[in-house]
This record gives C-alpha cells, structure tokens and sequence, in this order.
C-alpha cells in the first residue's frame, strides 16, 4: 500500500507562526514559528523542559496555544482536515495492553475513520511495516519492549498520513530495536511522509533529520541543516579529545591553561585549524603528561547543543 | 530498623488520602450509618409498624379496640389514605379503607400488614379458650415483612386486654357459669353490678399510653393471610438479587469508568481525541459499554437467582428487562461521575468505595429499608439503590404492570441524564491543555 501523494502539492506540512503557550507562571513556548518542507525529516531537540512535549502537542492538537497559529497542510491543526492528514506517536506506549496487536490497530484505525477493505489492508500494512505480522495475535502486554515500540508508531500510522509526529519514537530500547525503528523512519520517507522527530540522542537527530530546531526555555534558539548549525556554531574549528595515561592533578590545570575543559579524564579542545594539534601534544609532552589516545573531529550536533544551551541533552 | 520501617509507613500513608479515607473514614461513616440503622437513633425514635385498620363492625367495642390501637406507640395506624400531598383543604378527606382498599394499598406496598375487624366482633370479642362463636380479625401481611404482622397480632391481643377489661369479665363470668353448673340469679345480679361499676371507673384512652404490656395470646380470634407472596417460593430472593446486584453494579460501573483514568495516563486518551473522536462520542461510548456490561450482570444474577433459587423470571421478562436497562443506565452514568471526578485510579478507587458502601448501607442493599427508621427510610431514597429494588420488588413481589414502574425509572434514567452531563462537565479537563 503506498502513500498517496498528489503530484507537485503546494502546501506546507507544517507552518509554526509566533506560538506561546503559558501554564501559570511557566512559559512553555514563547514564541515558536519555523516551517517543515514537503518529504523533510525535521528534527526536534531540546534539553528536558524546553518546550518539544508542548509544541508536539500544540501540533497534534491536543494543547491550545495562547498566541499564533499552527497549521497542518494549510489547515489549522485542531481541524479534522488536519488530524487526517497527521499521524501522531505520542512518547508513552498509547495502547490497549489487553488487546492483541492487531486488535489496537483496528481500534485505532476506526478512531481514524477506517472501515471494512481499506481497514483490513492498513492493519497489514502496519503489520508488515512493524516487523510484527508473527505476532499480530500476540496481547502488547506479551510484547518486547522494542515490539511495543513498533506497534505504538504503527498505531500513529493506521491512516497513513502524509506528516507523522514521532515523539522520542526510540525512548527506552535496545539499540537492536532502535535500528530497526530508523529503518522504519526511513521507509516512510522513502515513501513520501513528512517526520516531525523529537528525541534526546544526537546520533539519532544526526542519522534521520535534514533540518533540525533547537529549542530552550520555549524559544527556537538554533535551526538549519546539521552542517549550518554546527558551521554556525563553530565555524570552521574542530574538536580534540585528548586522554591521559592516569588521573593527574596537573592535568586539570594543564588543560584550562590551553583554553579546554576536562570532562572524566578526556580533555576537549576546539582548534582553529588541524594542524594545531602538534603544538599541542608537544605543549602536553613539556608538561610531563602521557597522552595515551587522542581524536580529532568535525564537532557534532552534541557539541552545538553544549555551546547553545550550556546543557548536554540527555540532562 | 523497625522504627525506620514504621516511620516510612506513617508517612507514605500520611501523603496517600485514599489510604488515608479507607483507613479511617469509611470506618466511621459505617460505623454512624449502621448506629442510626441498627441502635434506633434517639432522635427518630423506635422503628414503628405501619398497619392500615378497616373497622367493618363500628361498634363500642370495636372502635374502642382501634383507638387502642391508635394509641399503641409501635404502632403507626392509618385509618384511610393519605391526602394527596399539596391538596386543598377544602377537597374531601379520602375515604376509609375498606377490606378490599386496604388489600389492595398492602399490594401495592403502602404498608405491610392490614388488620380487618369484621362485622358482628363487638359482640363476642374474646374467648378464653376454644370458641366457635367469635368473628375473626384478619391480618393482611406483605410477607416481605416478616415481623410486621407478627408484631401487629401481639399488639392486637395486648389492646384487647387493657381496652376491653369489663368484656373481659363478662366472658369470665359465663367461662365461671358454664363451668359451675350455673349462677344464681342473685350471683349474676351483683357480677352485673360490679362490672357496671368497673366500666364506670376505667381508665380514659389518653391515660393508657401507659399501661403495662400484658401477656396476649389468643384472646381474640386472628387469621393472618398473605396477599402478596404467597405463591413465591423463594420470598427475598428478588430483593436480595436486586439490593447485591446494584451494589456490585456499583463498583463496575466504577471500575469500568477508571478505563478513562488508564487511557489518560497511558496516552491513549490524547490518542483518540487527536483522532476524529470526540469528547463526548468517548463518553458516550464508555457509557454504552459500562450500561451493556451492568445490564449482563444483573441478568446472569437474576438467572442464577432462577436456577438455584427458583426466582421467578421467566414470567416478569418484561419489567425485568426495564428495570434493567434503566438501573445500568444509573449505575453507569454514576460510574462516568466518579470517573471523571477522580485524578487517580488510587484516588477513585477510594472515593467509590466510600460512596458505593454509603449508598449501599442507606439504600438497602445491604439491609432492608422496611426495617429501617423513617429518616433512614427518607434518606435511602438519595440513591440508586432505593429506586432499583423498589422497582425490582414492584416486577417480582407485587406483581405489578411497568406503568406502575414510571417513579422508579424516571428517577433512575433521570438522574442517569443528569449526572452523565456533569461528567461531561468534568471531562474537560482532558479536552485540552
């Protein structure tokens, strides 16, 4: 069953315009506005608090915004236009536990309107798409957690929408399923779906999206490709993670002293050219330090969130 | 160690107000509506017997039995039907009931016992053994209430001897005379003359209230007739079927109404409702599964009650089906309240068993209402309880038409209506954020 996707559709998946949402005294988004292009896997990160749960419910229409406006391929998101064409995969296993796989796809494909053949062959799909036509029959509560997993993205996709939001889609599994799950990712945009991400690894975000929004204390404060945020970030500079042969106190005031800070024993530099690696291994060596490993690399997505918000991700 | 355990014990339940309400205050809320059902609260006095008296004889010695009735304090004695509530008072007061009127009010559960004194008592009332010559007070009971026509017969007897002292002698004499071998004219004239004496020394009936209960038995001739229940042969089995079922119907509507807690905190709510569902289309649904689930208890309890108790089922289908539908339509809607009311599964499941066993002792599920005081008896009337075993008592025991159900199911689907509305009120809290 393949995604239907009318030719050179004009609309915008997703149109974010200046939205805020207060609870209380908290604000959870103050003002929000970015777009997700047709077929774009769009990544959304930011550190616990930031305002992802709140704008992905925005989204999905379940939190109404204060200010703004939100639309779903031009129609505003809390449209019935708009849940049809939006899949929602929220970051809690939102199933039936008694109810076998195949049982929690029908009740949701019938939440969503299906009825009859074209039920029957989007349970199948889902099935197929999952990895879990062998346990169709099989109850959740019977289930793997990475099974689990795959049934509550394929629960969001029964309708087969063309824009799904997967929120933190990969949260508690072996990295054996979480393989499994990119390849679904990247099936569905093979197929044409628009992905809205959010999640808490780096490497993920890196594998899966093309465009990426980092948001803190409800603020977009960073969006572009990876290779624009981090150029942004850093420009040209590269990272240099230098180990130690054994703890040593001089190491600490070493590595301050060369503008790098020391993280469980790997001191982390940021050089303006590679070749600036040498005058520091030879600093290291005057200064009676053993180096036992050093790497030089591009920095990551992990390093621009660290810059950006002063937070690693997953605190 | 242990004192560490302990500490940690107090303080979780010092922070759980379910653990909290289950330990202490469903306790006392027990313990208070048992006291006031079982220990006959001071202030609402003894339970007294309802009886509606027909005197058919009118003569002094019967209208003298009824006022002695009258002013029996365990008694509640109803001569003719009530005034109609918010007639004028210029309308007639009813008539008074007749043997067949108060046959048929006793049907129909006005009270439980009818005492029917019959022409031609006043003059033969008593014998002191034996005797085919005196007419027979008849009791009509509802044997739903076994104790009421028991209590009403002694009481009878009691009246008879501290109302009808100077007939009472008059019979003696004639016992002394027959077993004599006959008075003399002389004999006769003086007993003559001192129970004509006596009569003029009795006591009024206002000073009576405080007569000694004396001993009574068989002075007066009485029949007791069952006319409603005497065909059943399992008397209580429909009572107690409705007043257990209800109860129980009670905690699964509840149970079944916490599904909406579960979906809420598994996501699968938000889910839905981010579908095309809507806030009531769910509450609708959960509302119909929860009815379609109550109804199928109370038929697989009505027909256990059929198989092993020989409740009579099969021939009162239609107000049984009803009675049914409305009281699962209740239950149901109450179960959607609670539902929506409660944060917490741990919280709902105290606050329904706190309101489930309240409604439950009050409403009569528990213990019958006809035993209860009457503020107990006006209370139970609050909850679904009351309603449905009425109306299920109306269908097995009195045997009466659906029409005379109406009360019963206009308060149980009303009140259902009502309360499905509040908890759609409520249920907006998971509309949106």
């Amino acid at each position: 069953m393949a995604t239907y996707v009318p030719a050179n559709e004009p609309l915008i998946p997703l149109r974010i315009e200046s939205v805020a949402k207060r609870f209380g005294e908290v604000t959870a988004l103050g003002g929000v506005s970015f777009e997700v292009q047709q077929r774009a896997c769009f990544g959304l990160l930011g550190p616990n608090g930031a305002g992802k749960s709140t704008l992905i419910r925005s989204i999905a229409g379940r939190v109404r915004p204060d200010t703004g406006s939100i639309s779903v391929f031009d129609e505003p998101a809390n449209s019935a236009a708009a849940r049809a064409a939006m899949g929602w995969v929220p970051q809690e296993l939102a199933l039936y536990w008694l109810l076998t796989c195949r049982e929690n796809l029908e009740a949701f494909g019938r939440y969503h309107g299906l009825r009859g053949k074209a039920l029957r062959e989007a349970i199948e799909w889902c099935l197929e798409w999952a990895g879990l036509g062998e346990r169709a029959d099989a109850t959740v509560k019977t289930l793997s957690g990475g099974m689990r997993r795959r049934l509550n993205l394929a629960a969001g996709l029964i309708h087969r929408p063309r824009m799904v939001l997967l929120d933190e889609p990969t949260a508690g599994v072996d990295p054996q399923s979480r393989n499994r799950i990119f390849e679904m990712v990247e099936g569905l945009r093979k197929q044409g779906t628009t992905v809205i991400y959010t999640t808490h690894y780096m490497e993920e975000a890196e594998r899966l999206c093309d465009r990426i929004v980092i948001l803190d204390h409800g603020r977009v404060i960073a969006e572009g490709t990876k290779e624009e945020l981090v150029t942004r970030s850093f420009g040209g500079r590269s990272d240099v993670l230098m180990r130690f042969s054994s703890p040593n106190p001089g190491a600490t005031e070493w590595t301050l002293c060369h503008g790098g800070t020391l993280d469980d024993g790997v001191a982390h530099f940021s050089l303006a050219q590679p070749a600036d690696i040498a005058s520091l291994l030879e600093a290291a060596n005057g200064a009676n330090l053993e180096v036992t490993d050093v790497t030089l690399r591009r920095p990551t997505l992990e390093s621009v969130f660290l810059q950006l918000t002063g937070r690693d991700l997953r605190r | 160690m242990i004192y560490t355990i302990v500490r940690n014990g107090f303080r979780a339940l010092r922070r759980d107000r379910g653990g909290l309400i289950l330990s202490f205050i469903l306790p006392i809320a027990f313990f208070s509506i048992f006291g006031i059902v079982f220990g006959g609260m001071r202030t609402t006095g003894t339970p007294r017997v309802s009886v509606l008296v027909v005197d058919e004889d009118r003569s002094p010695v019967s209208e003298r039995v009824v006022r002695g009735l009258q002013h029996e304090p365990a008694l509640l004695v109803s001569t003719r039907p009530d005034a109609k509530p918010g007639a004028r008072t210029d309308e007639p007061v009813p008539a008074d009931y007749n043997a067949a009127t108060a046959e048929t009010a006793v049907k129909q559960g006005v009270a439980p016992v009818a005492l029917i004194i019959p022409p031609g008592f006043g003059a033969n009332p008593i014998a002191f053994g034996p005797a085919t010559d005196r007419k027979v007070i008849s009791i009509l009971q509802d044997s739903s209430d076994p104790v009421a026509a028991q209590v009403v017969a002694g009481m009878l007897q009691k009246v008879v001897m501290t109302s009808l002292p100077d007939t009472m002698a008059e019979m003696g004499t004639k016992y002394i005379a027959q077993a004599s071998g006959g008075l003399s004219p002389q004999q006769r004239e003086n007993i003559a003359s001192n129970i004509s004496r006596f009569r003029s020394q009795m006591p009024s009936h206002d000073q009576q209230d405080d007569a000694e209960s004396g001993e009574a038995s068989g002075f007066v001739a009485v029949k007791v007739r069952d006319v409603v229940g005497e065909k059943k042969r399992s008397p209580m089995i429909s009572f107690y079927a409705a007043g257990i079922g209800v109860m129980f119907l009670l905690f699964t509507a509840s149970g079944a109404g916490g599904s909406l807690l579960d979906e809420a905190e598994s996501g699968a709510l938000d889910r839905m409702l981010s579908a095309r569902v809507s806030m009531t289309t769910l509450l609708a649904g959960k509302l119909a599964y929860c009815t379609l689930l109550a109804s199928l208890q109370l038929v697989i309890m009505f027909l256990w009650g059929a198989a092993v108790f020989h409740l009579d089922l099969f021939s009162h289908l239609p107000g049984f089906f009803v009675m049914t539908a409305a009281t699962s339509f209740a239950v149901a809607s109450f179960g959607m309240l609670l539902a929506s009311l409660a944060r917490t599964r741990a919280q709902l499941a105290a606050i329904s068993t706190l309101i489930i066993l309240t409604m439950s002792a009050v409403g009569g599920s528990m213990f019958p209402r006809f035993l209860m005081p009457e503020m107990m008896k006006k209370i139970g009337l609050l909850t679904f309880n009351a309603w449905a075993i009425d109306g299920y008592t109306k269908v097995f025991w009195r045997d009466e038409p659906i029409s005379h159900l109406i009360p019963q199911l206009a308060v149980l689907v009303g009140s259902g209506i009502v309360l499905f509305l509040i908890a759609r009120l409520f249920a907006r809290r998971w509309e949106y954020a």
